[in-house]
């Protein structure tokens, strides 16, 4: 698997955009916005390499940051310009409010890609980026208040192991949520996106990075991934409670979610 | 044709082990390094390996795949000459490769001017190419067919030699036109036709009145290229072998 990512890393987004026709981006913005995240939360992002999550985490704390100081500043409408400038001066400094995210990736080069996007976006403050392995993380007991792996999870060996880790560095009261190729249940739509998947993504892989076979190996992984409700009792066997899910496009793709409680 | 080459080398240019190979299609991989295909793919791969190679030049690999995909008519014919003649039956049957490992560089560079050894030598070092980067074949569903092609592109530097032209866009152009007569390859012929596209109005002019007529003249009247046994012939001097074939002295 390493191997398919490094080879990977670079046209990883291009890719991403031409095989689900810029969709992941919809499925993305999906799940930060069932995440609701305000100002102050700490997040980890496993296997978020080039940094898709991470980016839109920032963006979502800093407009609802935004949002906060201006509901605050409509309230101080009688206060002296000093007093007003002072406030605003503190609140900028905080302006993703103490939210935090860690991205943790076991890929060196996905990790590289993802820093060069955040330098060439902008994103600066409040990132982090972690090598580390899922099904060992290197971060201590009770330590973030969300914990994502988006596209990430069928590439793990041992997927009761990243489950267990993932109850394990999560506060008490903290959530789980998982964004993944899933099971088409839908007879038609199954048989298209079949189709799809075997005959056109690894072409696309040859042409757009000159590498069938890592994209023939990632149609297979999202086959043998255990489809919604067998994921939905593992993540429970992990000790997660308020396990649900939540099918995206029929079932392409889920967001599973849990609770640390 | 056999499931294995006796002197195709494995696929050691993209690092990947020997194992990968088995594990998956086990009995529909005909060549190591083969991945089966259906039509359908075969012909988004066509599409898509056209597109990108005018889209990006540096797609080599691109232009390879386009030529694997595009084949089906021409590889068979350009096997059925090479099985009606002797030395090209030889080189079916030996399947001789031209790559670093297997040339003495340092012999060929000793022979005397003119001979195709040292000028082949000569033109790898002036444009800076090797004979190991060319593409072995992915896209070919036949693996004589798929040897057969691999040949066209060991030999496509020797064309350069023979023809006496660079590796810029204008030399590969001529080439092109020249191989697109002598092989038939769709892929060649639209390198042909669009790689013009990119160059100069002079140098278009150049191969409009001079070089591309040449080209064509001496494609008709060579014989096809693949029936010389070259890595036998290195002493030779690059004009009797011109003469042999049948390619006129270029302009």
């Amino acid at each position: 698997v390493y191997q398919v990512f490094e080879s990977v890393a670079k046209k990883y987004d291009v890719m991403n955009d031409s095989m689900t026709l810029g969709i992941h981006r919809v499925w993305k913005d999906i799940l930060m916005h069932k995440m609701n995240p305000s100002p102050g939360t700490l997040l980890l992002d496993v296997a978020g390499g080039t940094g898709d999550i991470a980016f839109r985490f920032i963006n979502y704390v800093r407009s609802v940051r935004e949002r906060q100081l201006q509901r605050k500043l409509k309230h101080h409408q009688n206060l002296s310009w000093q007093e007003i400038s002072e406030t605003y001066q503190e609140d900028k400094l905080k302006s993703l409010g103490d939210s935090q995210v860690v991205v943790c990736d076991i890929n060196k080069e996905m990790l590289k890609v993802g820093k060069q996007k955040a330098q060439h976006l902008g994103y600066s403050e409040g990132l982090s980026w972690v090598l580390g392995n899922a099904e060992e993380l290197p971060f201590d007991d009770d330590k973030f208040d969300v914990y994502t792996i988006a596209f990430g999870i069928r590439n793990v060996t041992r997927i009761d192991l990243a489950l267990q880790e993932a109850y394990r560095v999560l506060k008490p009261g903290g959530r789980f949520l998982c964004l993944e190729f899933s099971h088409v249940s839908n007879p038609l739509l199954s048989r298209l996106y079949d189709l799809y998947s075997f005959q056109v993504i690894p072409v696309l892989g040859e042409v757009i990075a000159g590498d069938w076979k890592s994209y023939q190996y990632l149609v297979e992984s999202i086959r043998r991934f255990p489809p919604q409700e067998e994921l939905k009792a593992m993540i429970e066997d992990a000790g997660f409670l308020k396990v649900d899910y939540q099918n995206l496009n029929l079932g392409i793709v889920a967001i599973h979610s849990g609770f640390k409680l | 044709g056999r499931a294995c080459l006796s002197h195709t080398e494995p696929r050691a240019r993209d690092g990947r082990s020997g194992e990968e190979e088995e594990e998956e299609e086990g009995c529909y991989q005909l060549y190591p390094g083969h991945i089966p295909t259906s039509p359908l793919q075969k012909a988004l791969l066509a599409a898509g390996s056209a597109f990108m190679a005018l889209y990006d030049p540096y797609r080599h690999d691109m232009v390879a795949v386009l030529g694997e995909t595009t084949g089906c008519l021409a590889l068979p014919n350009l096997r059925d000459k090479m099985k009606h003649h002797p030395e090209g039956y030889r080189i079916l049957q030996e399947r001789p490769r031209i790559r670093l490992s297997t040339l003495d560089m340092a012999r060929l560079r000793g022979l005397p001017d003119g001979s195709l050894g040292r000028e082949y030598v000569r033109f790898l070092e002036d444009n800076k190419v090797s004979p190991d980067t060319r593409m072995p074949p992915k896209f070919v569903d036949d693996e004589e067919l798929a040897y057969v092609i691999q040949r066209y592109r060991e030999v496509h530097d020797l064309m350069h030699t023979l023809l006496g032209m660079p590796t810029n866009m204008l030399g590969e152009v001529v080439v092109k036109w020249f191989e697109a007569i002598q092989t038939g390859l769709p892929m060649c012929v639209l390198g042909a036709v669009f790689g013009p596209v990119r160059l100069s109005a002079r140098k278009l002019q150049v191969l409009a009145t001079k070089l591309a007529p040449w080209a064509i003249r001496s494609g008709r009247n060579a014989s096809c290229i693949l029936n010389v046994y070259y890595e036998q012939r290195w002493e030779q001097s690059v004009e009797s072998l011109r003469e042999e074939i049948g390619i006129f002295p270029p302009p």
